[in-house]
């Protein structure tokens, strides 16, 4: 079995591990987003691998190339990325809300407490 | 020319509907647009399932594309059913949002409201009909992100925190199912949904296709909010709008159910499934949790909103108990319940609705006396109310008399024991609001309600209607229901 030579699906497991560490444990939203964002992030390090071929150059149709890395993944992973871009908005455009309607976004603090009235 | 596009019309049409929406400015124009496109969209998945009736499974490849490689529409008789239920409920709740939406939120942001609304029908049709495992993906997305925006549109500040729950907790389960997508590439080099079935056929023991059903698996329930993956769900059928709420309680579990279909029986098989992985077993222990726990938390809750959402949770518990029996009937059952459940939740959350708009409120002791005041608003929440637990001529009797006939056909009696349980905790719940509006006396403050506008009160009713037809008149539903279940086990790889 080659360990260290799949190290970037190690880091991937890693990467995703720590995302999920900080949605569950912080209490601060924007961290609780950070986390989501590298909890995302860490499945597009795995796609992006998982077109990986050895001694593979850029899908580019080019005359010396003896072989291409597969681009399928690639390009999957470029939907995935707006799709990860427009949830982080959203996220945080209710983390702005959140601020507004409760005065804080520690998810402790808020949770007890009622909330402001407003409008 | 429009017959054969028929199957990316149904997605195209609401697509370009929530583009314009935001255009029509602020009058009555995002709604009336919604509404043409929901009517287009109901008739055209009428049709669909018409044809797909006479003339089985339907491949559309898209843009031209011929699959494997390119992305395929592929409609067979379950999820043209599921097409039909979403098309359906969207068109009946539209007519009902006019009014409804008009007072809960405002006016400046009606147009993007319908715009949100029609992005979330987009998603939910197009997960239903798309042949393509990434394309599920994406529409998942695609729904799950204009639900965030639905949810967080509720009146009260609380909607908000909802909503962040709801974002993180369903992006987790999308991005669980992007991983597992992922590894099904790995493993078998498609995406296409009828390839990766031929080619996971021999791979039921390669760790990494184990995986990914692990991850697909948790991903999807996490969707359709089966027990013990349900904490999202309460506070966002509490708090988003009314209108809302029904749109989500009647669809969007119900596309998350037919991902979980999909997936164990389509793509994985029987063999890799219930053989080798016994989720059968897992989705068995959960779904009678999710009755028995979701009954209880029902009858402990004080705003019926909140009820009907955590009488959902043990909803989705009998849906997922027939799809976990793996045979014929069960697996009817499920899909029976599917189509009734969205019936009757939709009428029932349409009737608190309509409760809403006249005071500002679902909490039980608010309704007190009511019953005189709005007559017809609490003879359709009573009725809604005895579909859910299931009363003979309704639709609730027949999906629950499969699902207990389909436990009874395996000898399994504790699971009919929990399904007549959860029956009976459902008449506790039921009752308790029949008995606030009905057998007590009116507040002061009540006197001066009125019955709800026609406007909302129409749409509630054609959903009640309906609950009564489909519980006399079983000919679509069940025939339609076991057809798919057949065709879905055939599929699998034979009766177990």
């Amino acid at each position: 079995m080659d360990w260290i030579g799949h190290y970037n699906y190690w880091i991937y497991v890693v990467l995703m591990m720590i995302g999920f560490y900080a949605v569950i444990a912080k209490p601060n939203l924007v961290k609780k987003v950070i986390g989501l964002g590298l909890f995302q992030t860490a499945a597009f390090l795995f796609y992006i691998s998982i077109g990986m071929v050895d001694d593979g150059t850029a899908p580019i149709v080019w005359g010396h190339a003896v072989r291409y890395s597969n681009p399928l993944p690639h390009v999957l992973i470029l939907t995935a990325i707006v799709v990860s871009v427009s949830t982080m908005a959203v996220a945080l455009a209710l983390v702005v809300a959140i601020h507004r309607a409760h005065g804080s976004i520690e998810s402790n603090l808020i949770d007890g407490s009622p909330p402001k009235k407003h409008e | 020319m429009i017959g054969d596009n028929l199957p990316a019309l149904i997605v195209v049409i609401p697509l370009l509907g929530a583009v314009i929406a935001p255009l029509l400015g602020r009058g009555q124009g995002p709604w009336w647009l919604a509404t043409v496109v929901c009517s287009t969209v109901l008739a055209l998945s009428g049709l669909l399932l018409t044809r797909v009736l006479a003339h089985g499974t339907l491949s559309y490849a898209l843009g031209g594309w011929v699959p494997p490689i390119g992305i395929e529409y592929r409609v067979d008789r379950l999820n043209a059913l599921v097409l039909l239920i979403v098309a359906a409920i969207s068109a009946v709740v539209t007519l009902y949002a006019r009014l409804s939406v008009a007072k809960e939120i405002a006016p400046e942001r009606l147009r993007f409201f319908y715009s949100a609304y029609l992005m979330c029908i987009t998603g939910l049709l197009g997960i239903t009909i798309t042949g393509d495992a990434f394309n599920l993906y994406v529409l998942l997305e695609i729904s799950s992100i204009s639900t965030y925006i639905l949810v967080a549109l509720g009146r009260q500040p609380q909607a908000l925190r909802a909503s962040f729950n709801y974002l993180v907790l369903g992006t987790i389960g999308a991005t669980f199912l992007l991983i597992g997508i992922g590894y099904l590439y790995l493993a078998t080099g498609t995406l296409n949904m009828t390839d990766l079935a031929v080619r996971l056929g021999e791979m039921s023991h390669n760790r990494t296709v184990r995986s990914a059903f692990a991850f697909i698996i948790v991903g999807a329930s996490l969707k359709l909010a089966l027990f013990p993956l349900h904490a999202w769900l309460p506070n966002a059928y509490t708090y988003a709008p009314s209108a809302v709420t029904a749109l989500l309680a009647a669809t969007a579990t119900k596309v998350g159910a037919y991902i979980l279909l999909r997936f164990l029986f389509t793509i994985f098989g029987l063999e890799l499934s219930f053989a080798t992985l016994r989720a059968d077993v897992v989705i068995l222990l959960a779904a009678s949790v999710a009755v028995i726990v979701g009954s209880l938390a029902a009858i402990r809750q004080d705003d019926v909103k909140r009820m009907l959402a955590y009488s959902s949770i043990a909803q989705i518990g009998y849906i997922a108990l027939g799809i976990a029996l793996v045979s014929v009937t069960g697996l009817s059952a499920g899909i029976l319940h599917l189509f009734n459940h969205a019936l009757m939740k939709a009428a029932l959350f349409l009737a608190l609705g309509c409760v809403a708009y006249r005071i500002n409120s679902t909490n039980i002791r608010d309704l007190h006396g009511l019953a005189r005041r709005m007559p017809w608003t609490f003879a359709a929440f009573t009725a809604g109310g005895l579909s859910l637990i299931g009363v003979p001529l309704t639709t609730g009797f027949i999906s629950k008399w499969y699902l207990l006939r389909a436990t009874i056909e395996r000898g399994w009696w504790p699971l009919a024991i929990i399904i007549i349980v959860g029956s009976l905790l459902a008449v506790v719940y039921v009752w308790r609001v029949v008995e606030a509006a009905y057998f007590h006396p009116p507040a002061e403050s009540a006197k001066a309600i009125h019955e709800a506008p026609a406007g909302l009160l129409l749409p509630t009713w054609a959903l009640v209607l309906a609950n009564v037809y489909f519980g006399i008149d079983t000919q679509l539903s069940v025939g339609t229901a076991t057809a798919a279940a057949r065709a879905l086990l055939a599929a699998a790889g034979g009766t177990p």
